[in-house]
């Protein structure tokens, strides 16, 4: 199957400070892909780069078929890749619905007039938006906490309204930041459960950075091991946990 | 391949048509109406209507039109006076140039002008926040005064640069007298806090709302972060154009360039600061407290029969320490604004017993 994303020789620094190294790896389309690697090993950065909050120095960005340069966030948006945060970045004032509606934004065909007078396009647009919405909330078992302002709710219910807000629009390709970073164990098997769920039934993609190997080698197809922003290692989670390397270096420590 | 909506099940049954919620609102809007239209003019004296209730309206439609863009975009702007000079402007060439514009057009077409105005001053919004936003906006805070004293076309060649009301009449009806001002203001007013709620219960609202909390994360989801600002700084100067009409001919009577000056502007942000930001009523504490404390200082001085001690100069100074005291004091014991009192009280209502 072809790729949906392809990287090669992807580098990226800051101001002297190397983040990624010549980095070169492709996921398949259907896969979830997980990103491991210590703490500053450039995993965020990565998704920052495929994603257009940062430029890369070098390289070359396929994604569906199509190269992408000088890629802005809002147009990795409407060319469908949907993205989580390791640090909390919902709407801190709105509610859970209102955050999980911005969301929407991409699929947003009115002008800002029809949504004013709620006339001409808006009506189909309000109607379609809160119905997904409201299908994505209840997915995610969120109901309960619809119309609550997210920065009063728990933790762990933060992380999954990042996931829903980035879910509604339905990307291709939805990258995760340490969906279960901060969750207890119970938690963290739900939300391994959604997220196999979300690629089961919809079929998207996904690139995961999780530190937890547990969770990992039970959730990815495909695991890519970075370390000091190079590439480590590559390949199905059975020939990654027995690289010698990656025992060495990775596995088995705690981040 | 599935998609969400083949795979989840349809939402529940739909809600009534009008839920105790919306109920509640429409009796609050329609009391609302009775008092603003009915009770106030019947009772209040042309002194109140003239003196104290025009400007608080006025004024409290300034921070509506400030607390859209700062409040709700998360923007800031030190030029709001100017933005309102540029809707008392236009409007009085559109009235001086173009015969016959009935009244609702001139106000249309000026709250337009100032919005392109607003644009802009606002496109400085796309490079910077903050601080070096806000010394573009005051930018225009220094543009629109010289250009209109040093440009007397704007005001009609008049030799003192002072532009004075039209004769304000709509359908037939004059509306000279200060209940007939009242009148305009309320009328122009309520349409505006209408639109005002339309806007931040849109789509655009709430992604205002999240540009102003997370503007990566917007970016990231797609909202059109450049675009959206500009629409900010539009919407907000067009209430901001309109607002420097009614403060200029419904309230003053006359106006000049200096009339919008500097102090102008910290008064609207002292009104959202007061009021409270992503809010709309509050703006009406927030300018109550801003056009009632002076008059109030003033009384306590009169009364206090102190006027012999010094000259009026100190006094003058005195009554703005007291002043910025207050503010201060304000700000420390609710720094969410006044508004958070009508929170609280529609909290009590809404907690009360259901019998
Ligand atoms: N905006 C930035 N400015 C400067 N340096 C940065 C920036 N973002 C990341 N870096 C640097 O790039 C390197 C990689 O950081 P990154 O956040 O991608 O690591 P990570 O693998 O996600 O780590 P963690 O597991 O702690 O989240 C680090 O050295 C970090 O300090
Ligand atoms: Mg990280």
């Amino acid at each position: 199957m072809a790729s949906l994303l392809e990287l090669s020789d992807v580098s990226l620094s800051f101001r002297g400070v190397t983040a990624l190294n010549a980095l070169s790896f492709a996921v398949a389309r259907g896969e979830i892909c997980a990103l491991i690697g210590p703490n500053g090993a450039g995993k965020s950065s990565l998704l920052n780069v495929i994603n257009g909050v940062y430029r890369a120095d070098a390289g070359d960005i396929v994604f569906d078929g199509r190269r992408f340069e000088a890629i802005r966030p809002g147009k990795a948006a409407r060319l469908g890749i949907g993205r989580t945060f390791q640090h909390n970045a919902l709407f801190r004032r709105l509610t859970v619905r209102e955050n999980v509606l911005a969301g929407l934004s991409r699929h947003g065909g009115a002008s800002f007039i029809e949504n004013v007078f709620r006339f001409g396009r808006d009506r189909q647009e309000r109607r379609d938006f809160s119905a997904r919405a409201d299908r994505v909330i209840a997915f995610l078992g969120l109901d309960a906490a619809r119309d609550r302002i997210v920065s009063t709710l728990s933790y762990g219910i933060q992380k999954r309204v990042d996931l829903a807000r980035a879910l509604v629009s339905e990307p291709k390709l939805l990258l995760l930041d340490e969906p279960m970073a901060g969750m207890n164990q119970d938690e963290k098997t739900e939300m391994s459960r959604i997220i196999a769920e979300v690629n089961r039934a919809f079929g998207t993609t996904i690139v995961l950075i999780e530190h937890d190997v547990g969770i990992v080698l039970g959730l990815a197809h495909h695991i890519v091991v970075l370390d000091y922003g190079r590439k480590v290692a590559d390949g199905a989670p059975d020939a990654v946990r027995n690289d010698p390397d990656v025992i060495a270096a990775y596995l088995g420590t705690v981040h | 391949m599935t998609t969400l909506q083949d795979t989840l099940p349809d939402t529940g049954p739909a809600a009534p048509i009008l839920s105790n919620a919306a109920l509640l609102r429409l009796a609050v809007v329609a009391a609302g109406l009775v008092v603003a239209f009915g009770i106030v003019p019947a009772v209040a004296t042309d002194y109140w209507l003239s003196s104290i209730i025009i400007p608080t309206v006025v004024m409290g439609l300034a921070g509506i039109s400030l607390n859209l863009l700062q409040g709700y975009a998360g923007l800031v702007s030190l030029g709001s006076a100017a933005f309102m000079s540029v809707g008392v402007f236009s409007a009085y060439n559109l009235i001086l140039r173009v015969p016959g514009l009935p009244l609702p057009a001139v106000l249309l077409l000026s709250g337009l002008i100032a919005a392109a105005v607003g644009v802009f001053f606002g496109l400085p919004a796309l490079r910077f926040r903050g601080f070096y936003l806000g010394a573009s906006t005051l930018g225009a805070q220094f543009f629109f005064p010289w250009l209109f004293t040093n440009y007397p076309w704007f005001s009609n060649d008049s030799q003192s640069l002072t532009i004075s009301a039209p004769r304000l009449e709509f359908l037939g009806y004059d509306l000279q007298s200060p209940v007939g001002r009242y009148l305009f203001v309320a009328t122009v007013t309520a349409l505006l806090i209408g639109l005002a709620f339309l806007v931040v219960r849109s789509r655009l609202g709430r992604e205002w709302m999240a540009i102003r909390d997370q503007e990566t994360a917007a970016s990231v989801l797609g909202i059109r972060v450049a675009r959206r600002k500009l629409q900010a700084y539009a919407i907000s100067s067009f209430f901001l154009g309109i607002t420097g009409v009614l403060w200029g001919f419904a309230y003053l009577g006359t106006a000049d360039a200096h009339t919008y000056n500097l102090d102008k502007s910290f008064q609207v942000l002292f009104i959202v600061l007061i009021g409270g930001t992503a809010t709309i009523f509050g703006n009406f504490l927030g300018a109550a407290f801003i056009v009632l404390t002076p008059i109030l200082l003033d009384h306590l001085v009169l009364a206090a029969n102190i006027a012999y001690l010094s000259d009026q100069g100190a006094i003058t100074n005195l009554q703005r320490v007291i002043f910025g005291a207050i503010i201060i004091f304000i700000l420390i014991k609710e720094p969410d604004g006044l508004s958070a009192w009508i929170r609280r009280g529609a909290e009590a209502l809404r907690a009360r017993p259901k019998t």
